[in-house]
């Protein structure tokens, strides 16, 4: 694990130096590129005027401090930054998570229930279609058409542009609306989570499903659900209470993966949607080639993944008995 | 991940037995678009760069998906953006394998120090979420498809090593490569002539099924503005183009559509490829 953390920021970092791209044309602008008494104080200033290996060291010890440099961009501490807009991502992927693996669960079993029928048939086509889509393209017409067309839902942002945004307590806007007691705050920053969270959950969906049907089909044919269904229980009953608590065991390790996908469409997502959260920031900082920044977010991106992959690995011993005691 | 290595099949006449329903669909799809690819300039109804009419009409028989902010011919550029992602999504699949089979069958094979330092190697570059990475290189490097191609390279070949070493360490113990040991065949012909041909299948499948992927990150990254730039005919850029002009949907619709028709044709051809020859996802 540590060695992985600091693997990774090692190859972010140099990725990042050994390159030809050029900080200084963001930092003094391409009028100011000529001008050497500018450009050797953007320098100095930013210790561009290091050796690639001090700057190196450099960025290393200050990454033990917490401290990532300052973006080239914002002028503000990269950890900063990010911690100002972590929130806003956070807020999108859990509701599209929670509303992605319900979903994905309930189509699963669906699928799994009338297989090779209709109903299957529709439920993959769905499921397939959320691994497929472009994320972008999707936010792109749904917007057109819930919000441009029928006026259903409210544009890009997580709030109207005319609101306020509630005292930062959670950094959630729902939570923290609820929290003022702004019941009209509340609704509107749920009504701009909906499609968003859709275009991301959908891919959820697809994954969560997939496996939840194949592992499903599995279990029907153990021995247990033969009895089970022998014994006249209910096709309901045999499927909830018994083959799907083992069914889920291996969705749990996918949690991994799904992050993953949910990093990606989170990215694209909230590009489209104008959504400040780390996703947008991402972009804007490879846009301006702004080095601290990039850095800063693929670490936190790596390091996240890193964690996830470690917890699905302990959340799975913890629900599968026989993985513990092997 | 341990793979399960299919016994070799014995080639019959005639279809193969996974080229049906969705798998069919799906070839039919990839052949479909290969042909625009291929031809769509002897017979492509406008000229992808040059203003064909009004600008911004919508969806018409002369101009079926409309025309754009400059006049351009958006049916005609969507034909002709098979040109950029599915040579650039091969080129990525095809580098990531080759590169991914020689770093994987070296260090399955050989084992010690050698796959101890790849396999690190490959542990940090498969930490990172793959967009994430791929910006960060094409950033550096600087935007373009060009750069946008070496960095999905190499943010993808460790899939394929990882992939690799674990069948090739699993065939190595078999009895009939001991035997060639035994009898002093070279260690790298052993590799190539033994081991590689029953150890490649997962690689093949699962490269099917990233195809998609690719063409979906290649597409991703012009859209975030790292790959392909504008004037030219590129799913992604043309999504961006579509997004400054809201409301002249077709403009987005038809390089989406194009998206979706390509990565579901390889999503179907995959899946199948997989289930038949019975291969776990590389993931």
């Amino acid at each position: 694990m540590p060695f992985l953390l600091f693997g990774i920021a090692s190859v972010v970092f140099l990725v990042s130096r050994l390159t030809p791209g050029d900080p200084l044309i963001t930092i003094v602008g391409e009028r100011n590129l000529n001008n050497p008494e500018i450009v050797g104080a953007a320098k100095a200033r930013w210790g561009l005027d290091q050796s690639v290996v001090q700057q190196y060291f450099k960025y290393m010890k200050n990454l033990l401090h917490g401290d990532m440099g300052t973006s080239f961009t914002t002028r503000q501490g990269v950890v900063h930054d990010l911690w100002q807009r972590l929130p806003a991502t956070l807020e999108l992927t859990f509701l599209a998570l929670l509303g992605g693996v319900t979903v994905g669960i309930g189509l699963g079993v669906l699928a799994a229930r009338h297989r090779n029928k209709f109903i299957d048939h529709i439920a993959r086509f769905f499921a397939l279609l959320g691994s497929s889509l472009p994320a972008f393209w999707a936010g792109l017409l749904l917007l057109y058409v819930f919000y441009a067309r029928l006026g259903w839902l409210p544009g890009p942002g997580r709030i109207d542009p005319r609101g306020v945004a509630p005292d930062k307590v959670t950094g959630f806007y729902t939570i923290d609306s609820l929290l003022q007691g702004d019941l009209s705050l509340f609704k509107d920053s749920v009504m701009h989570l909906i499609l968003p969270a859709t275009v991301l959950g959908w891919g959820v969906v697809g994954i969560v499903s997939r496996l939840v049907r194949a592992a499903l089909l599995d279990e029907f044919s153990i021995d247990y659900v033969r009895v089970a269904r022998a014994m006249g229980l209910r096709e309901r009953t045999v499927v909830n209470t018994h083959a799907l608590r083992n069914a889920l065991l291996p969705t749990i390790t996918i949690v991994a993966f799904t992050f993953a996908f949910l990093l990606t469409g989170a990215v694209l997502t909230e590009t489209v949607f104008s959504w400040p959260g780390v996703g947008s920031y991402a972009v804007d900082a490879s846009r301006n080639l702004d080095y601290p920044a990039i850095i800063g977010v693929t670490l936190l991106g790596g390091t996240a993944f890193l964690m996830t992959n470690l917890f699905s690995d302990i959340a799975y011993a913890f629900a599968d008995p026989r993985i513990r005691l092997s | 991940m341990t793979e399960i290595i299919s016994p070799p099949r014995r080639l019959r006449k005639g279809r193969p037995d996974w080229l049906r329903g969705p798998a069919l669909i799906g070839v039919i799809g990839i052949v479909a678009w290969l042909l625009v690819a291929l031809t769509v300039p002897l017979w492509s109804p406008f000229d992808p760069l040059e203003s064909v009419g009004a600008r911004l009409q919508g969806p018409s028989w002369s101009h079926l998906m409309g025309t754009d902010q400059l006049g351009r011919d958006v049916f005609t550029r969507t034909l002709w953006g098979a040109r950029t992602s599915l040579p650039v999504a091969a080129v990525v699949i095809i580098s990531s394998v080759v590169i991914g089979t020689v770093i994987g069958a070296i260090a399955g094979y050989f084992g010690g120090w050698i796959d101890a330092v790849l396999m690190r190697f490959v542990d940090i570059t498969m930490a990172f979420p793959p967009i994430l990475l791929a910006m960060a290189i094409t950033a550096s490097l600087g935007p373009g498809i060009r750069n946008a191609l070496i960095a999905m390279v190499l943010v993808w070949w460790p899939i394929y090593a990882r992939l690799l070493r674990a069948q090739v360490i699993a065939v190595k113990q078999r009895e009939y490569v001991e035997s060639a040991e035994a009898i002093g065949v070279k260690r790298f012909t052993i590799l190539r002539r033994y081991v590689l041909p029953m150890a490649y299948t997962p690689v093949l499948v699962n490269a099917t099924m990233d195809f998609g992927q690719v063409v979906l990150l290649t597409a991703s990254l012009s859209f975030i503005g790292l790959g392909a730039r504008p004037p030219s005919p590129e799913w992604g850029a043309m999504i961006t183009e579509g997004a400054t002009q809201f409301y002249s949907w077709w403009i987005a619709t038809a390089p989406g559509l194009a998206i979706l028709m390509v990565v579901l044709a390889f999503n179907y051809l995959g899946d199948a490829l997989r289930d038949s020859f019975d291969v776990k996802a590389g993931v």
